[in-house]
């Protein structure tokens, strides 16, 4: 008998006590991820009496399952706010991403297909000029003032200056410089964030929330995107440019069509991320542009905690990316692996 | 990157031009313009953003750090302070909160502190000897070994029974735990999922769902999770004889907490970058290996991981910036508390800027870019590029 179990068919596969022990394993941890989403789901039907007096595990076992907790979200007192935030979360997120993969594509596109060579002095004169600027509002002169100034500054040393120094910056800086944006924290960036959508009036509007999530995305997006692209071979594109193809329409009827997966997975990516995030949404919006995160965060009210109802609000929150996820399930290994083998 | 050049010589731009020549009239000029800057028209816009929401405002917030923010009768005033916020933080009132309460470590301690400056100054002094070293790199290792000098005095001061961890210490615990937790866990489930098990396609689907859900979702599912008094393990606490007492009100069990929601949304994503490299790995290595009479363990640590590796570093590497970030978890679940128990530095941040203080909100937010950035850099150097020559 135990010669039997532990007996392998052949080299690489399993004998049947290693298989248990492996499906054992697979299961526990299946356990740990889905219980607590079993227990988000069965908690969004309860009574809050069935909440309060401990815990009930089976529905129509241990507690009636009701659906007052929906009907208040859905349909009753809290739906205007509901549907209010997930149109503003369904709006922003796939705009902000959708965005965020065309331009960082594109820049992704280009630093492996181009060669740039930016001057550094020109770089640090901008720098210069942008500080400069800056000082001077802060200082109370008029901002279009202070930026016409800087500009002229900016024009004058570039012509006299900025040419002189020869050394220039690569591909692999800038690609570098704007990847290395990603380990900024959000908090070092958001109170000048804020400030700058208060002056523009833009407080509080899905707009300013596009533009920053867009800012936070990109350089994940040029990340994985660059790496995908340095893995497609070049001769197709040539054969393209041959035949007098302009580049724009390689770049858009050549290049992108073979990174579907790639496109996806970071999409998907920046999607999740767009669709959850939950910090700069707190800073950035105020009730008009709320998000989904900050409505679940909300309902710890004043008569404390209200799982009910907070069990709906996650559900329907998680519910459209969970069927995403699962259905682009293949897309997501394939697109994040090229990142992180060569990042 | 040599790639792009031979691309650039191709006789592609000329065709190019010619038809733009040739057919003359503006929408064909503009054509021709466009075709030769098509350089800066892919990457421009990406820059201009990034220029504009993270350089910009990153230049007035260490402006913001450096200043007193107040509001006055219409509108607001920035005084200029000098290092005061940071002061504050390092040295003054806010010390206790930041950096934690320091007790003298006990001698295991102060063994732990000995052993990691001679291990960093070793590895200083074996760079100096190599005969391939510059001013920058040996710049860099200095800092970075006073860096690791630092956080290790840190550690031994604040995690010594009478010490207290401050938000710094905190943030490192999370990440540090969550991270070697995260990686095993993954690399163990990530392992398991290769073998030819029937069925094995369901386990990768359900695997991947705590990555999707949003973390303030987690930190109220694992609120209900964590209660004893209603949550669904009110059984196990009562049969244990602590149905009473809520161990997510002492400081560490709060802790442990937010590291469980942490681990939970994370683990998928070590899981499924690493389940892909270990299916893009070399079967002949492998069955050579078997044929040839070692065993699973040998074979783990002899192949598969060696080529793991790579992808492992860069991997750790993601995650670990991601995690210095965390906020939502600690702010939701235990809202910091108890005290500041569970506060990461950039809840600390968020509090301070709640209550107006911008300029200190400002300086704990440059603190925590100084520590991800020589935390990224040191692991870089130390391991990665170590790995990477292999």
């Amino acid at each position: 008998m135990a010669n039997f179990l532990f007996r392998r068919r052949s080299v690489s596969s399993l004998s049947p006590a290693q298989m248990v022990v492996s499906y054992l394993l697979l299961g526990i941890w299946a356990l740990v991820v889905l219980f607590p989403l079993y227990w988000l789901f069965i908690t969004s039907f309860k009574l809050p009496v069935d909440v309060n007096n401990g815990p009930f595990y089976l529905p129509y076992v241990d507690f009636k399952p009701s659906l007052h907790a929906w009907q208040y979200i859905l349909v009753g007192d809290l739906s205007i706010d509901t549907m209010r935030n997930y149109i503003n979360t369904a709006i922003v997120a796939p705009i902000s991403a959708g965005l965020a993969l065309l331009l960082g594509t594109g820049a992704a596109y280009g630093l492996t297909r181009f060669r740039y060579q930016p001057r550094l002095g020109a770089i640090l004169v901008f720098i210069g000029c942008l500080a400069l600027a800056i000082f001077a509002i802060t200082l109370g002169v008029p901002w279009q003032i202070a930026l016409i100034a800087s500009g002229a500054v900016f024009i004058i040393l570039l012509q006299t200056i900025g040419r002189r120094f020869k050394r220039s910056l690569a591909n692999n800086d800038i690609a570098f410089w704007l990847i290395s944006q990603r380990m900024l924290p959000p908090v070092a960036v958001v109170i000048p964030i804020y400030v700058l959508f208060q002056r523009l009036g833009q407080l509080d509007t899905r707009t300013a929330l596009v533009i920053t999530y867009l800012a936070v995305n990109l350089p994940i997006v040029i990340w994985l995107m660059r790496d995908y692209f340095q893995s497609i071979p070049l001769e197709l594109e040539e054969c393209a440019a041959i035949d007098g193809a302009s580049r724009y329409r390689t770049f858009w009827s050549i290049v992108l069509p073979l990174a579907v997966p790639g496109l996806v997975a970071t999409f998907l990516f920046v999607l999740v991320f767009a669709w959850n995030e939950y910090l700069l949404a707190l800073f950035l919006s105020g009730a008009k542009s709320q998000t989904l995160p900050l409505t679940v965060a909300a309902q710890n009210a004043t008569r404390g905690p209200q799982w009910w109802y907070m069990s709906v609000l996650i559900l329907i929150m998680i519910i459209p990316v969970i069927v995403i996820a699962i259905a682009l399930e293949r897309y997501i290994a394939r697109g994040l692996l090229v990142g992180a083998v060569k990042g | 990157m040599g790639v792009g050049q031979e691309f650039q010589n191709l006789p592609r731009s000329q065709a190019g031009l010619e038809t733009a020549g040739r057919l003359k009239g503006w929408p064909q000029r503009l054509n021709g313009y466009l075709e030769r800057r098509a350089g800066n028209v892919f990457v421009l816009p990406a820059v201009f953003v990034v220029l504009l929401l993270s350089i910009f405002p990153l230049i007035i917030s260490l402006y913001l750090s450096l200043s007193h923010f107040k509001f006055v009768k219409g509108g607001f005033q920035i005084k200029f302070a000098g290092l005061a916020n940071y002061r504050k933080l390092l040295f003054g009132s806010e010390k206790t909160h930041f950096l934690g309460k320091w007790a003298n470590p006990s001698p295991v301690g102060w063994l732990v502190f000995a052993i990691v400056v001679a291990l960093a100054v070793w590895g200083l002094v074996s760079y100096i000897r190599s005969h391939q070293h510059s001013v920058g790199g040996l710049i860099g290792r200095v800092l970075s070994v006073v860096f690791l000098s630092s956080i290790a005095w840190l550690v031994v001061h604040t995690l010594s029974p009478a010490g207290r961890p401050g938000t710094v210490m905190v943030t490192l615990i999370y990440v540090f735990v969550d991270l070697v937790i995260q990686y095993s866990l993954g690399l163990g489930l990530a392992l398991l999922c290769t073998q030819r098990l029937p069925g094995r396609r369901f386990f990768r689907v359900i695997f991947l769902l705590p990555m999707m859900i949003t973390p303030v979702g987690i930190a109220y599912t694992f609120r209900m999770m964590t209660d004893t008094v209603m949550g669904p393990f009110k059984p196990i606490w009562q049969a244990l004889g602590l149905a009473m007492f809520s161990w997510v009100n002492i400081p560490w069990g709060a802790r442990a907490a937010v590291m469980i929601g942490d681990i939970w949304q994370w683990t998928p994503f070590m899981f499924i970058v690493l389940l892909a490299a270990l299916e893009g790995q070399s079967v002949e290595l492998f069955e050579a290996a078997l044929v040839d009479g070692a065993n699973r363990w040998q074979i783990f640590w002899r192949i598969t991981f060696p080529q793991i590796l790579p992808v492992s570093t860069t991997l750790v590497l993601i995650r670990m910036i991601e995690a210095f970030k965390i906020v939502d978890l600690p702010n939701v679940l235990t809202n910091g508390g108890p005290g500041t128990a569970t506060e990461s530095l950039t809840l600390q941040s968020y509090i301070s800027w709640r209550s107006l203080d911008l300029g200190g909100s400002a300086a704990i937010a440059y603190m925590l870019l100084f520590l991800v950035t020589f935390v990224g850099m040191t692991y870089v150097t130390l391991l990665r590029r170590r790995v990477a020559e292999v």
